[in-house]
């Protein structure tokens, strides 16, 4: 199915899914083999919020291809503190690239901006929106480490305002999966992302405590709590405690739990946990390099 | 709709009688109109007056205007078993019932601050029309209460 723009994990079939993953799976095997495949072509590259880790691990994805990048540079010296409307930037930027990967603080961004090119555009993150592409290399790495069959996933966290959540939630309704979402009272899914799974029939639970489910669990995704969504300090603190985990709490979990979360941490994962056989979260990152590879290729061939 | 209940309103020539509002809803039927009485229409509103089909209804009726595809299909989204009726010449030359459409586009202001359609880019707000509820096209946002709220006229 030839499918321009990647907005939102919502779009993704399991077939899309599969296509890309076992892409990854083909050029992470032999980098070598993929090295001149996009000599020539550029990747544009609208970053209108900081993300060194995202911006570089595509810049890292399509200079491996053969490709290279053209960057708009940081926001503060560009065009948009001029007042011109996103519309417009990437209606110009769109001649210098064959495709475009954008992060913009505004919920539904990508959207609007996709409407206005024709080259394939790549949402790296809309606001407290959706995050695609960091849902592909979670599956990778879902895949990879605990297969997709009869899968038990926790999801703890900012699950109000965690965009890489919401993308999650709705890839996973594609699998043989059980959610369950642990949060704050306050940080609960929002109800545009429950809806959606309620549509889908996914099987899935909310929960305020994670005692609750975690010995049921084979996947634990974590995300950050940030101390900005709360109205004063010590609210804050009596909450994000709640959600921290060290090497001690996940005794009562499975041999084979893998916890994930998709970086920086502050401290909802203690350091203790990087010695278990459960820690993921580094091999994740990695991961990104050679599923942004992936995608490119498949965007950039027409093939997705 | 007996002539008791209907004398209660009083008849108009030509206009539209909005019947079957949802009870509560009329002012807010003309605030989708653009009426607020500023610009001298004539208009005469029952309100919670009773219904067989409804319990209690509200009733709008404005001379000299017909209403717009646009404002009919807003209007479903707060009174769904709203009648439209077409008078002319004190008589009712057409009668329908409103239907609610797919998606209502441009007419609704997304209640979220950071949705891009609240900017000022060239993008009409849209809204797909849930079953209970309408949701940015966007943002994802969902809105089932008080959908009159975020009207926006003009
Ligand atoms: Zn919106």
């Amino acid at each position: 199915m030839p499918q321009d723009h990647i907005i939102s994990a919502k779009h993704l079939s399991r077939a899309d899914i599969e296509s890309v993953l076992d892409r990854a799976a083909e050029i992470a095997a032999d980098p070598e083999a993929v090295s001149d495949r996009h000599a020539g072509k550029l990747l544009g590259m609208l970053f209108f919020e900081p993300s060194t880790r995202t911006k570089m691990s595509f810049t890292a994805a399509m200079k491996r291809l053969g490709g290279d990048i053209v960057d708009m540079g940081p926001v503060d010296q560009s065009s948009v503190k001029k007042g011109e409307s996103l519309a417009d930037t990437v209606r110009v930027v769109e001649g210098y690239a064959d495709a475009l990967v954008m992060r913009h603080p505004l919920e539904g961004s990508a959207k609007m901006a996709s409407e206005f090119v024709d080259v394939p555009l790549i949402n790296a993150g809309d606001g407290a929106g959706q995050h695609p592409t960091q849902t592909l290399l979670d599956l990778y790495t879902i895949r990879e480490s605990a297969g997709f069959d009869d899968l038990t996933v926790g999801i703890m966290g900012d699950l109000k305002y965690g965009r890489t959540v919401h993308s999650l939630a709705h890839a996973l309704t594609n699998f043989d999966a059980q959610q369950h979402f642990v949060s704050p009272e306050s940080l609960k899914l929002p109800r545009g992302v429950r809806y959606d799974l309620h549509e889908q029939g996914a099987s899935m639970r909310e929960h305020t405590e994670l005692d609750e489910v975690l010995d049921s669990l084979d996947v634990l995704y974590v995300t950050r709590i940030q101390a900005e969504r709360f109205p004063d300090e010590d609210e804050y603190r009596k909450v994000a405690g709640e959600y921290q985990i060290d090497a001690e709490t996940l005794a009562s979990a499975k041999d084979d739990l893998v916890v994930m979360h998709p970086l920086p941490r502050v401290d909802e994962i203690a350091s203790d946990v990087d010695e278990t056989d459960h820690a993921r979260y580094f091999q994740q990152a990695h991961n990104g390099v050679p599923v942004r590879m992936a995608l490119l290729d498949l965007i950039l061939e027409g093939n997705l | 709709m007996t002539d008791d209940q209907q004398l209660r309103v009083s008849k108009i020539s030509e206009g539209t009688v909005i019947d079957h509002v949802t009870g509560g809803q009329a002012l807010n039927v003309l605030a989708i109109l653009g009426i607020d009485g500023s610009g001298g229409e004539e208009v005469s509103i029952g309100m919670n007056v009773p219904s067989e089909r409804l319990g209690r209804k509200d009733v709008v009726k404005v001379e000299g205007r017909e209403l717009s595809q646009d404002e009919v299909d807003v209007l479903s989204l707060i009174a769904p078993a709203a009648t439209i009726n077409i008078v002319r010449d004190y008589d009712v030359i057409e009668k329908h019932r409103v239907e609610r459409p797919g998606e209502v586009v441009g007419v609704l202001r997304c209640p979220n601050r950071n949705c891009i359609t609240t900017k000022d880019e060239p993008v009409d707000s849209r809204f797909a029309v849930l079953e209970d509820g309408v949701r940015c096209a966007y943002c994802d946002t969902i809105i089932r209460e008080s959908i009159a709220d975020h009207i926006h006229v003009g």
